[in-house]
């Protein structure tokens, strides 16, 4: 490592790069999905029915569902509907148990019958969101995987920057069909032209879960006591105990009406309610993080239940506070609309865009050296095969996920895991073939099956429910139509790329002639 | 770096060493970095530790961007010790002055 600044940052580039970016690649794409969480759930609930929002129906639609069939809950979460979720989502937990997480119950209402929904079971765009920052590994591991690869993104996109002097000058410079050039100045200008995105959206990513993964400065300054930290950072979660006495729950409307009041009109996200039936029933009311940019980690009113009192608002933040939201707000881009949302969701293609150029980039520089061979090293074809089946393999693979959804009996057991199932088999198929197929076919193969499953989805979607285009688009159903629409631009755009790759496979046939010509004479 | 010469024992050894120095130095760094601002800013506790979790990450990616950069890679765990030292000196005349 003599050669100077400038090489030794490319090299840690090109390094960290290629070993993260098979991952990087699936976070930033599952990421990109997430942004549209809400209206993947829609399409692949379609049960569930969208109706004018009013709160207030949905909020005693809840109340009166709740108090017949979970009275006596530890807790209750009432997730209101909203502009982009129709869902009126009730939960609850029998017990509580601060060891454990995830042991509440979930039922979807009808917010005009008050019945439960019964749509068909699946996690919807749930899915992809988890799998972004755990990455389907037990908690916490998942979490912390995902957090290093944020890091090391965090280094290959400023070693990037280094390497890349003429950054603005050679924005404007693309010289497409040179072949590799073209990769790189591809590479080069998705990754300058959203490159406040990547850095925001990498740097946030760290702030999320700094406190799991640099937990160094809370024990050193509260001596070791983590709940202290954060009973100082988020003081609303200290609603008072349940006093094993009973008590009537008023009515959760007015409570309701307050707290948008505190908020100047604001909109509320959720609401809790502690120990419902006993005299000590808590009410938190929470503001929906589609308000600000900042997240406020704290922005809730809390009420006594039996008396309807107000006991607590938040107080402002401080400035570190802000900053923190600030990054967790942009990051997950609840603020945004329509135009800002799909913008969020542009950049994180380009994001996506710009690891997967790169890693092609990593191996075609590579590659010319054996083009004359013809023979890869074992390194080469390993990476190759990486390439193909974390790209191409993870397309067909949520194009899968969205198949099983509308393919697997509405009544199936455990259906939504075996969606996730389906999703994770079709991605393992994917490798198999890459590691049974050559380079090239291998490529076109995959892409071209990704084309066709994504370009089907508009008819799958009409044949097996009464939501197709036709209906979505007459009745104005945005989220619905364009799902199928994206689909259809998602399977465009693989075909595309795999005629494109088909089409230059002309200096590859060569190579391939070659092989089979040193093949030939070894085998003489 | 490119040549096949260079890539004999000596060298991966030393890539080995300056990998481990920027990763584990690195994150020891940036941890004793973080604890000193949260003992040393003049803000409230809760505020001075947020900022200091938040700006970890920069000493983090400095760390190893130095480690990378540098000639030799004794000179990468010099690099990342010395400021380390530094930092785990303020610390503890920061915690000891918490004590008393």
């Amino acid at each position: 490592m003599k050669e100077g600044f400038r090489q030794a940052m490319a090299w840690l580039h090109t390094w960290s790069g290629l070993i993260f970016g098979w991952l990087l690649f699936a976070i930033f794409l599952t990421g990109t999905l997430s942004y549209f969480k809400d209206e993947i759930s829609h399409w692949m609930q379609p049960e569930v029915q969208a109706y004018p929002l009013d709160s207030a129906r949905s909020l005693g639609v809840a109340q009166t569902y709740l108090q017949q069939v979970a009275p006596t809950a530890a807790r209750w979460f009432i997730n209101l509907p909203d502009d982009r979720d129709p869902a009126l989502t009730v939960m609850w937990q029998d017990k509580l148990d601060p060891g454990r997480r995830g042991n509440f119950i979930q039922k979807t209402l009808d917010p005009v019958t008050g019945q439960d929904v019964q749509a068909r079971e699946s996690m919807g765009g749930e899915f992809f969101y988890r799998f972004h920052f755990q990455l389907q590994m037990p908690h916490p591991w998942g979490r912390w995987l995902s957090t290093i690869a944020a890091m090391v993104m965090f280094v290959a996109l400023i070693t990037g920057i280094i390497t890349h002097k003429k950054i603005f000058k050679d924005f404007f410079t693309f010289r497409p069909r040179k072949g590799q050039r073209s990769w790189l100045d591809g590479h080069n200008a998705v990754g300058v032209l959203v490159l406040p995105f990547h850095l925001m959206i990498t740097y946030s990513s760290l702030v999320i879960f700094m406190s799991m993964v640099m937990p160094a400065p809370i024990l050193a300054s509260y001596a070791g006591d983590t709940r202290a930290f954060f009973n100082d950072v988020f003081p609303a979660t200290n609603n008072a105990p349940a006093q094993g006495q009973p008590g009537k729950l008023l009515p959760l409307l007015p409570m309701y009406e307050q707290a948008r009041a505190q908020w100047d009109g604001g909109h509320v996200g959720r609401l809790g309610v502690n120990n419902p039936s006993d005299v000590n029933a808590s009410v938190n009311v929470f503001r929906a993080s589609s308000d600000n940019v900042v997240h406020e980690f704290d922005s809730i009113v809390s009420f006594s239940g039996t008396s309807g009192e107000l006991l607590r608002t938040s107080a402002g933040q401080s400035l570190p506070a802000i900053i923190g939201g600030s990054f967790y707000g942009l990051h997950m881009g609840q603020f945004a609309g329509p135009v800002l949302r799909w913008l969020y969701f542009i950049c994180g293609l380009a994001g996506t865009a710009m690891i997967g150029t790169g890693l092609v980039i990593w191996l075609g520089k590579r590659q010319l050296k054996h083009a004359k061979s013809g023979v890869m090293p074992f390194e080469l074809r390993l990476v190759e095969v990486l390439n193909i089946a974390s790209m191409s393999g993870l397309m067909i693979a949520i194009a899968a996920f969205f198949w099983a959804n509308r393919l697997l009996p509405v009544g199936f057991a455990e259906r939504s895991a075996w969606e996730v199932q389906t999703f994770f088999m079709a991605w393992g198929v994917s490798l198999l073939h890459a590691v049974l197929r050559r380079g090239r076919q291998g490529w076109v193969e995959q892409l071209s099956v990704g084309a066709l499953l994504f370009v089907a989805i508009p008819l799958l979607n009409a044949l097996t429910t009464s939501h197709h285009l036709g209906v979505s688009l007459a009745t104005g159903d945005w989220a619905m139509a364009g799902f199928d629409l994206t689909c259809l631009a998602s399977g465009v755009f693989l075909a595309w790329a795999a005629w494109k790759t088909q089409h230059r496979a002309a200096p590859q046939t060569r190579a391939g002639r070659a092989r089979s010509l040193t093949l030939k004479q070894e085998a003489n | 770096m490119k040549s096949k010469t260079s890539l004999a024992l000596p060298y991966r050894l030393a890539v080995t060493s300056r990998v481990l120095a920027a990763v584990v130095g690195g994150y020891l760094m940036a941890s004793l970095a973080a604890i000193c601002l949260a003992l040393w800013m003049p803000t409230s506790r809760a505020d001075a530790v947020i900022t200091g979790m938040m700006s970890s990450f920069v000493f983090y990616l400095l760390a190893v961007l130095w480690c990378f950069a540098c000639r030799t890679a004794w000179r990468a765990w010099f690099g990342v010790m010395l400021p380390s030292a530094a930092f785990a000196t303020l610390a503890g005349v920061g915690l000891w002055m918490a004590r008393t």
